[in-house]
């Protein structure tokens, strides 16, 4: 019996090592997963991001369990980042993941970044239809601890929650771009702390402009009201008011366009695929060839510019 | 591109982790991914945490004086769990002839006080190049 027999048998060991054989990109990763692709119709993926220290983690556990004991099967996925220097990483969400463990329906995995600034690994969205294959109900995305930029959560998963403290006052300002377009949810955690209330006011005034500004722009379906959930992980406090959230957040999207955001996910993995693909197959041939080693002479002793012979490597690649 | 896991866990009621600490940032700095699962672990969290990270290794700091029932434990869930190809090794304030008798059980190498990091490093390179990984199907 194979791993991936094994695996579609329901063992969580060869679930394991599947998932690294897709992390890693070993030789026929692709024909794994396109073996195991289920189209994850049944599953839902939730993304949890937001700044360092927030408390996802600590959010992560408190849903899991919540979950779980409503019978349905949680996979989780937590990144942290990887060192550009040293390409190890310190993965370390688990400290505050200790309720999951001898819990049949719960599956952890701790992911690092691997060169991708986006704020998950390049290979997370892989891992999250390896989980659907396996038969998980949900599927649980936190990403690295981030600033603004980091988006990719929000191509990845069906519903975004954004995590923020009372201290993040500055944060919010800043929070205007970015962050602040991709989430379906915010969720202000360690609201035990001064401030919450002031903080929790201000996100919605800042909302409520968003808000207007949608409206007069008349879209055919009446825009989704992004609710702010306060929370208080440590004590399991807001926790199911955050999943009714969520939940609200996936009955809107199911109503309100029921194939379109299906399609729009399809369309941005089926992207992603084949830019990798075609980076890969690059870096395979052209990257290693007599061709560009030339090509670079020509371009040191001034006899080509690089954008001229960028095209024109392009082009004798894609013929051959 | 394959990378070297390791799970690093501190077991029982040990609270000194400044040693485990030192080697997770030494072992991550050399390139390794280094899951670290916090302080006052069951020998049933550790496995069960090892087996859903596939990790090649993992390594298990007590300066307890309880390494005489845990490491063997581990070691007998690990196989019980059908992950016995993680290799397990470890370190802290454990007397020679202990480790003796550890390694003839099974564990791999124990690390005590004074050790370098690189010499950590070594250890783990030099098991990780003798495994082979199998394929998926
Ligand atoms: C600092 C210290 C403390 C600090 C811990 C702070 C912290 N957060 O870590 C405090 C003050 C809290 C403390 C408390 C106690 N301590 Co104390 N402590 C020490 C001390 C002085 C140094 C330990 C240390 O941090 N060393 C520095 C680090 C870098 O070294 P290390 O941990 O040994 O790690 C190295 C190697 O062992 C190895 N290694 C360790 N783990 C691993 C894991 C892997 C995978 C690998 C590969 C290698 C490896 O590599 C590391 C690098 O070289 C030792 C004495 C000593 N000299 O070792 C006593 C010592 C460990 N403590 C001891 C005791 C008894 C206690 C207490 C029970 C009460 C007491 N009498 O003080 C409490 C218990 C606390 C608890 N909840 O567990 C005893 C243990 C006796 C035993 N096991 O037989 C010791 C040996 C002192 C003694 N001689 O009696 N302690
Ligand atoms: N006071 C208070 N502290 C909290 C709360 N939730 C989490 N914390 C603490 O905040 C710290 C960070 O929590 P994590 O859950 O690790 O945060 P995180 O966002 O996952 O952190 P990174 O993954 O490192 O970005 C921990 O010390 C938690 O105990 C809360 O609601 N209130
Ligand atoms: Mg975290």
């Amino acid at each position: 019996m194979t791993t991936l027999d094994r695996f579609l048998t329901g063992d969580r060991v060869a679930l394991a090592k599947v998932i690294s054989f897709v992390e890693d990109r070993s030789d026929g990763y692709d024909r794994v997963l396109s073996r195991i692709f289920s189209g994850g119709k049944t599953t839902y993926r939730v993304g949890l991001t937001g700044p360092p220290g927030a408390g996802k983690s600590s959010l992560v556990n408190r849903l899991a369990v919540l979950l779980a004991d409503q019978g349905l099967r949680v996979g989780i996925i937590a990144v942290d980042p990887s060192s550009p220097f040293s390409g190890g990483a310190l993965l370390g969400d688990r400290v505050r993941m200790q309720a999951l463990y001898g819990r049949p329906e719960i599956f952890v995995r701790s992911m690092a970044t691997r060169g991708s600034s986006g704020g998950l690994a390049a290979a997370t969205k892989d891992v999250c239809v390896v989980l659907e294959g396996f038969g998980f109900d949900i599927i649980l995305v936190e990403t690295v601890g981030v600033g603004q930029i980091e988006l990719d959560v929000a191509s990845v998963c069906d519903t975004v929650v954004v995590v923020f403290v009372p201290e993040s006052g500055d944060a919010i300002q800043a929070m205007k771009s970015g962050l602040m377009e991709i989430a379906n949810v915010f969720c202000l955690n360690k609201s035990d702390r001064p401030g919450a209330e002031r903080i929790k006011a201000e996100l919605e005034s800042i909302l409520d402009v968003h808000r207007q500004v949608r409206m007069v722009a008349k879209d055919s379906p009446p825009p989704w009201e992004t609710p702010v959930i306060p929370t208080v992980a440590i004590r399991d406090t807001g926790i199911a008011h955050l999943w009714e959230a969520v939940s609200q957040h996936r009955r809107y999207r199911s109503q309100a366009d029921p194939a379109g955001f299906r399609k729009a996910r399809a369309r941005s993995d089926l992207v992603l695929s084949l830019t990798e693909l075609t980076h890969e197959r690059l870096e395979r041939t052209l990257f290693e060839s007599d061709q560009l080693n030339l090509a670079v002479e020509q371009i040191v002793s001034g006899r080509a510019d690089p954008y001229t012979i960028a095209h024109q490597l392009f082009d004798s690649w894609r013929r051959s | 591109m394959k990378k070297i896991r390791v799970l690093l866990a501190k077991p029982g009621l040990d609270g000194h982790d400044r040693g485990i600490k030192v080697i997770a940032a030494a072992l991550r700095d050399a390139g390794m991914e280094v899951i670290y699962t916090g302080l006052r672990q069951t020998p049933e969290m550790v496995v069960e945490a090892a087996i859903q990270e596939d990790v090649d290794f993992i390594g298990m700091s007590i300066l307890s004086g309880a390494h005489m029932t845990l490491f063997p434990e581990v070691l007998r869930l690990l196989k019980e769990k059908g992950a016995g190809t993680i290799h397990l090794f470890g370190g802290g304030i454990i007397p020679d002839q202990e480790s003796v008798e550890l390694e003839k059980q099974g564990v791999g190498k124990l690390f005590g006080p004074g050790t370098t990091t690189e010499e950590i490093v070594t250890y783990i390179r030099s098991v990780a190049a003798k495994k082979k990984q199998e394929p998926v199907m």
